[in-house]
This record gives C-alpha cells, sequence and structure tokens, in this order.
C-alpha cells in the first residue's frame, strides 16, 4: 500500500504541534503586553490642546501654585478647569495683544468656554476624588508627574486599575508633609518609612481593606 | 453453597452473561464497527434525526443570542431565585458526564471487562455533556465576554479572582474535567483512527483519519507507550469522577440556605450523578445499538449490569434523601423543619412527589431480573431517572430559594419561555452532537473489541 503522507510529514507534524504550544503562549503575552501600552492606556501620550497652553511655562518658569487655576481641588471630587477669566486676570495686561492668545481673548468676548481636550480619562465606573487624595496629604506629582516639566501635558502614569490598588494596598510611601503637597519637585526622604506610618495614624488613614474594598471606588 | 444452582462458568451461565455475541473474530470486529462510519450508507433516519436535533440547537442558538442582546431578564429569575434554570440545567448535564468519566477509568482500572464496549460512546457522553454544562454558568453570569474574569491570570486590575467563591472552583473543576475527557477519549481513539485510516475508502478520509492517527503504525513500541498513556489518563480521570460533582454541589452546600446546608450534599451529588449519568447511557446505547444492530457486541449483560448500578446508585441517592429529612427535623432547626414542610406541603410540592415517583419507587422494578432484561422498559426507565435527576435540582435549588428566612422575601418562580428554549436546545445541541459521532468516529472501541475476541477465545 501507498504512503499516505510524505516523510516530511514527520517533522512537519512535530514542528507544529510545538509552534502551537508557543505560538499559544505567546498569543498570550501579546495580549497581556497590549493591554498595558501606551496603545491601550494612553500613558506618555501628548496630545494637541486649543490653545498653546504650556504648564511648564506657567508652573515651572513662573511658579505659580496648581490650586490658583485647578481651584476646586481641595474641596471637590473635580481638580477643575479654569474658566476664561482665570487666564484673563493676567492676560489682559501680559502678552495682551499675543496673536496665539487670540482664542483666549475671543472666549472672552464671546464668553464660550474653551474646550480643552482631557487627558486622564478614568472609566466611568470609576468614582474619584481629588479633594480625598490632596487632604490626606497624596501630592499632585504623585499621580500627574512633573507637571511642571511637560510643555505639553501628558498622561504620566497608567491609570491601570492596578496602578491605583497598588497605593491603595501600601499608601505610606506616598504621604507627603502637608506643605509639600503641591511641591512639584518632592522626593521621599531617607525618614519615609517612619514619616509614612506617622502620616498614616496622625490623618486617620483608612485600613488596607477598607482602601482596597470594591465600594470605594466602585460605587 | 446450594447444590442445585450451576457452576458459574457453565455454558448457560456463560451464554447469559457474555459481553460478546458468538462467533466474532478480529476481522468480523474491526468490519462490523468501522463499516458504520466508512462504508454504509447514511441511513434517511439519520438525517432526520439530525434534523430534528440540529432543529433545536438553533434554537438554543436563538436564545443565547437574544440573552446577549437583552440580558439575563428574558429569563424567569428573579429576586429571590436568581439561579433558577441555568444552575438546574447546569449541574444536570455536568452529572451526566460522570458515567462515562466511571465507565472508562475506574472501571478500567477495576479490570471490568464488560466496559469495553460501552466505553467510547460514554466518553463522547461526557465530553459533550461538559459541553453543554459548560455553557449554561457561562451564559448565566449576565456579561459573558467578560467570563475570562473567572481564570487567574496577571490582569491590569491587580487582582485575582475571588478564590473563595465556588464560581471560580467550578472553572477549575469543569475545565479539569473537560480536559482531562478529551485527552482521555482521543488517546482511546488513537488505535482506531489508524483502522480507519487503513480501511479508508477514499483519499479524503485517509487523509483526516491518517492526521488524526498521529502516525500510529500499531507497533509493539506505539503499543506499550499507548498502554501506559491510556493507564495513566485513567488514573488522572478516577479522582475527577467524585471531585468535579463534590465541587458542584459546594455550590450549594457553602451556601446557609436551608437545605442546601448540609454535609451529606458532595457524596450523595456524586451518587447521583452516576445515577443520571448511567441512565443517559442506556438511553444512548439502546437506540444505538438497534439501528446499527450492535446488539452483538453491547449485549443484555451490558444493559443488566448498568441497570443494577443505576439500581445501587439510586438507593445512595435515596438515602441522601432520607437523611437530609431526617437531619432537618431531628436537628429542630426550624428554619430546616419548614423547608420540610415546604418541599411535602409547599407550591411547588407537586416537583417533589415526582421526584420521589422518579428516582426512587419507579426504579425499584430494576430488582427484577426480567425488568432489566426488557430493552424497552430499561429505555423506559432510563427516561424516568433523567427526569428524575433534573427535577431533583428543580427542586433543590427552586423550593429552598422561593421561601427561606423571611417570609417578606418570598417568591415564585415561573420559568419563561427562553429558559425552556435554553435547555431543550441544550438537548438537541447534544443529540447532534451525538449523531455526527456515531457517523465519523467508531462508536465502540475497535482495539479494545479485538483484544476482547482473544480474551474470550482464550476462555471458550
Amino acid at each position: 500500500m501507498a504512503q499516505i503522507f510524505h516523510r516530511s510529514t514527520n517533522f512537519i507534524s512535530r514542528f507544529s504541534v510545538f509552534s502551537f504550544i508557543f505560538m499559544m503562549g505567546f498569543a498570550v503575552l501579546a495580549v497581556l503586553a497590549a493591554a498595558r501600552s501606551p496603545y491601550l492606556t494612553r500613558q506618555n501620550i501628548t496630545r494637541q490642546q486649543p490653545i498653546q497652553f504650556s504648564h511648564k511655562h506657567h508652573v515651572g518658569d513662573d511658579g505659580i501654585d496648581c490650586r490658583y487655576c485647578h481651584t476646586s481641588v481641595e474641596t471637590s471630587a473635580f481638580a477643575g478647569i479654569p474658566p476664561t477669566k482665570t487666564c484673563m486676570n493676567c492676560h489682559s495686561v501680559l502678552f495682551s495683544n499675543a496673536g496665539y492668545l487670540e482664542p483666549i481673548r475671543e472666549s472672552y468676548r464671546t464668553d464660550k468656554s474653551i474646550e480643552w481636550v482631557k487627558i486622564h480619562r478614568l472609566a466611568d465606573f470609576v468614582y474619584f476624588n481629588h479633594s480625598i487624595h490632596v487632604n490626606k496629604g497624596v501630592g499632585c506629582s504623585t499621580c500627574h508627574g512633573r507637571v511642571d516639566e511637560m510643555p505639553l501635558v501628558f498622561q504620566a502614569n497608567t491609570l491601570l486599575m492596578q496602578w491605583c490598588v497598588e497605593c491603595h494596598r501600601n499608601p505610606a510611601p506616598n504621604l507627603r508633609p502637608m506643605d509639600k503637597v503641591y511641591a512639584m519637585d518632592w522626593t521621599p526622604t531617607p525618614d519615609q518609612e517612619e514619616l509614612g506610618k506617622k502620616f498614616m495614624k496622625e490623618r486617620n488613614i483608612r485600613t488596607t481593606a477598607e482602601l482596597t474594598s470594591c465600594s470605594t471606588c466602585h460605587r | 453453597m446450594s447444590t442445585t444452582r450451576p457452576p458459574i462458568d457453565s455454558p448457560a451461565i456463560r451464554r447469559l452473561t457474555t459481553v460478546l455475541g458468538p462467533g466474532h473474530t478480529f476481522g468480523s470486529v474491526t468490519d462490523k464497527i468501522s463499516s458504520i462510519v466508512l462504508t454504509r450508507p447514511t441511513s434517511f433516519g439519520w438525517f432526520v434525526g439530525f434534523a430534528m436535533a440540529f432543529g433545536f440547537t438553533a434554537l438554543m442558538t436563538i436564545a443565547i443570542g437574544w440573552l446577549f442582546i437583552k440580558g439575563v431578564g428574558i429569563w424567569g429569575i428573579d429576586i429571590p431565585v436568581g439561579w433558577g434554570f441555568a444552575i438546574v440545567n447546569f449541574v444536570w448535564w455536568i452529572g451526566i458526564g460522570h458515567a462515562g468519566t466511571l465507565i472508562s477509568a475506574i472501571l478500567f482500572l477495576l479490570n471490568q471487562k464488560w466496559r469495553t464496549s460501552i466505553n467510547r460512546f460514554a466518553e463522547a457522553m461526557t465530553l459533550f455533556a461538559v459541553a453543554c454544562a459548560g455553557i449554561f454558568p457561562l451564559i448565566h453570569t449576565g456579561r459573558p465576554w467578560m467570563a475570562f474574569y473567572m481564570f487567574p491570570y496577571p490582569s491590569t486590575m491587580g487582582l485575582w479572582p475571588q478564590f473563595r467563591s465556588p464560581l471560580i472552583w467550578d472553572v477549575f473543576a469543569v475545565s479539569t474535567y473537560g480536559t482531562v475527557s478529551l485527552l482521555f477519549w482521543f488517546v482511546g481513539l488513537i488505535p482506531d483512527l489508524a483502522t480507519l485510516r487503513d480501511h479508508a475508502t477514499t483519499k479524503a478520509k485517509q487523509i483526516i483519519y491518517g492526521m488524526l492517527a498521529m502516525g500510529w503504525r500499531g507497533s509493539v513500541r506505539h503499543w506499550h507507550r499507548y498502554q501506559s498513556a491510556y493507564l495513566l489518563l485513567a488514573g488522572l480521570a478516577t479522582p475527577l469522577v467524585l471531585s468535579v460533582h463534590t465541587i458542584v454541589s459546594f455550590d450549594f452546600a457553602i451556601a446557609i440556605v436551608p437545605g442546601w446546608h448540609t454535609t451529606i450534599f458532595p457524596p450523595y451529588f456524586v451518587a447521583g450523578a452516576i445515577y443520571s449519568g448511567f441512565a443517559m447511557v442506556l438511553s444512548i446505547a439502546i437506540p444505538l445499538r438497534k439501528a446499527y444492530g450492535l446488539e452483538d457486541f453491547i449485549t443484555l449483560r451490558h444493559l443488566d449490569n448498568m441497570a443494577k448500578v443505576m439500581l445501587a446508585t439510586g438507593l445512595i441517592v435515596a438515602y441522601g434523601y432520607f437523611f437530609e429529612f431526617f437531619m432537618s427535623v431531628y436537628s429542630g432547626n426550624k428554619f430546616d423543619v419548614f423547608l420540610v414542610n415546604q418541599r411535602l406541603h409547599g407550591p411547588y410540592s407537586h416537583f417533589y412527589y415526582a421526584l420521589i415517583l422518579c428516582n426512587i419507587l419507579l426504579p425499584q422494578s430494576l430488582w427484577s431480573y426480567k425488568l432489566r432484561h426488557n430493552v424497552p422498559f430499561l429505555f423506559f426507565m432510563s427516561i424516568i431517572v433523567n427526569t428524575g435527576m433534573w427535577l431533583e435540582r428543580f427542586v433543590i435549588v427552586v423550593i429552598s430559594l422561593t421561601r427561606d428566612f423571611t417570609p417578606s422575601a418570598w417568591g415564585r418562580y415561573q420559568p419563561t419561555f427562553w429558559d425552556w428554549a435554553t435547555f431543550t436546545g441544550t438537548i438537541g445541541f447534544f443529540i447532534m452532537l451525538l449523531f455526527l459521532f456515531v457517523r465519523v468516529l467508531p462508536a465502540i472501541s475497535i482495539a479494545e473489541m479485538r483484544e476482547l475476541v482473544a480474551e474470550t477465545s482464550e476462555e471458550s
């Protein structure tokens, strides 16, 4: 009886069995890697804004405090996007004829808001509150990165849930003295371990079980 | 020892207890079984049966598609009965699978020759039942496209599944069961696939069966490795017969609902699983041997043995029912006593009486030698037991949930058209898979039957 398969089939079948295992493994790894990639998390991606606004210039060079524009960060869930009037506090005098500020003046004249492009987009099913974080001593730059070095703001962290819960499981390393919350250049000092424990106690920061309970963030 | 009884190995007794009809040779066994797949024309009846089963499969697809669009609200579930048909059917199907594993693994290790001609299609039945069972927990989650959350993979959420939840245990139990059953079935098929390859009538069949046979040549070395692999898989599958339904029973037993929170659940679920599984094997074997003239291979001895297993496991199940009852009353726990009352006099009591009739009273007829050898009666009995076991799960789920601790939270349960469509659809799907299986793969293990020929000819 003639052979059905050529001799090479032996090799092909063995090769395909083994390569199937590797390919499946690779496919799983690829999906896991894609979920963490900037393509899906938007980390490190800058976006065109309607106005050439530089955080680097305003925060880094001029030294304006975060709260000057983001006024509600200490009292509300939303840090607040400044109204055009905030811009005009200075720019009615400074660079009042600059061409690239025309959209600001137009917005002021017509009473139409500037449509800023949102960079930090959390999922709708996440309840996030800025005020509780800054009032317990988590600084802006912990989540938003060195905004004073960003001409165009980008998302410095992944905003993946694993990134959130990493800190919720152990907040102590990220707790600052209260006067450093808005400092862009804060880095932990060697005694952070003790300080962190102290702040946890002083500020009545809840237990890990409470901080990582589902309904803390998914209400 | 009574002297009037004939000695156990007298020709008269042997003819009654034979596991293989007389006069078979290696060739005749091979031809008979492989011809169903290779040479016999597909009968009209096959097409009619297949078309009907396919129609129900289509119904299932529609029901599931509609479910994905509209959500679980199309089912009769609500508060307090949040489980309903999905869990009833899941437990029923997964239980049915157990007989296949018992036959192929435990009876193999115990060297029971009568398993030989029924193990192949019983294993196929296991696989198809697991496939049907797997549908339900998947679709009952509400967002089935998120079902992968139940697997422990390094997620971007920084979370693992809730390992204390029986839902996760189910995932592991059922996926392990499915995998081992598939491997066991496929390894057992390899020599037969080679036989089909060698007897194939067309080039296409030769190539397909040849690829599936994975280069089997039947050398001594092949057989040696094959037998150790088969033995190892049998060893792996054996604990699964007990563990899978134990874990399924934990879905209920670890909850505090009256009627669920009992330690007797694991053993009585396992017994019930084997009970319904053997009933399903009978429901398949009887039409199969009739349609393809396999009375020589699936003999009355097989049917008789399966009926006996049904009788034995049925008695264990009856014991379970009795002690569920007894412990409820004996404990004096008012909620448990109330549950007993609900089963006997509540709004769903007729289901409970039907269950007792199907699972305990009617199967007692199997004590009779005559009835065990009455093939139509056995078929009838197997359907009765399958119905009874489905009712059992219905009673457990619905009676306990509709009336638990707080009367203000009581309710009723009424399955909808979509519940029935999904349930009957999976039955159609199961039958469709069986029809396809019988048509393209040897329903009886050719290699093992040849061994049986060798053994029985040595004896005579």
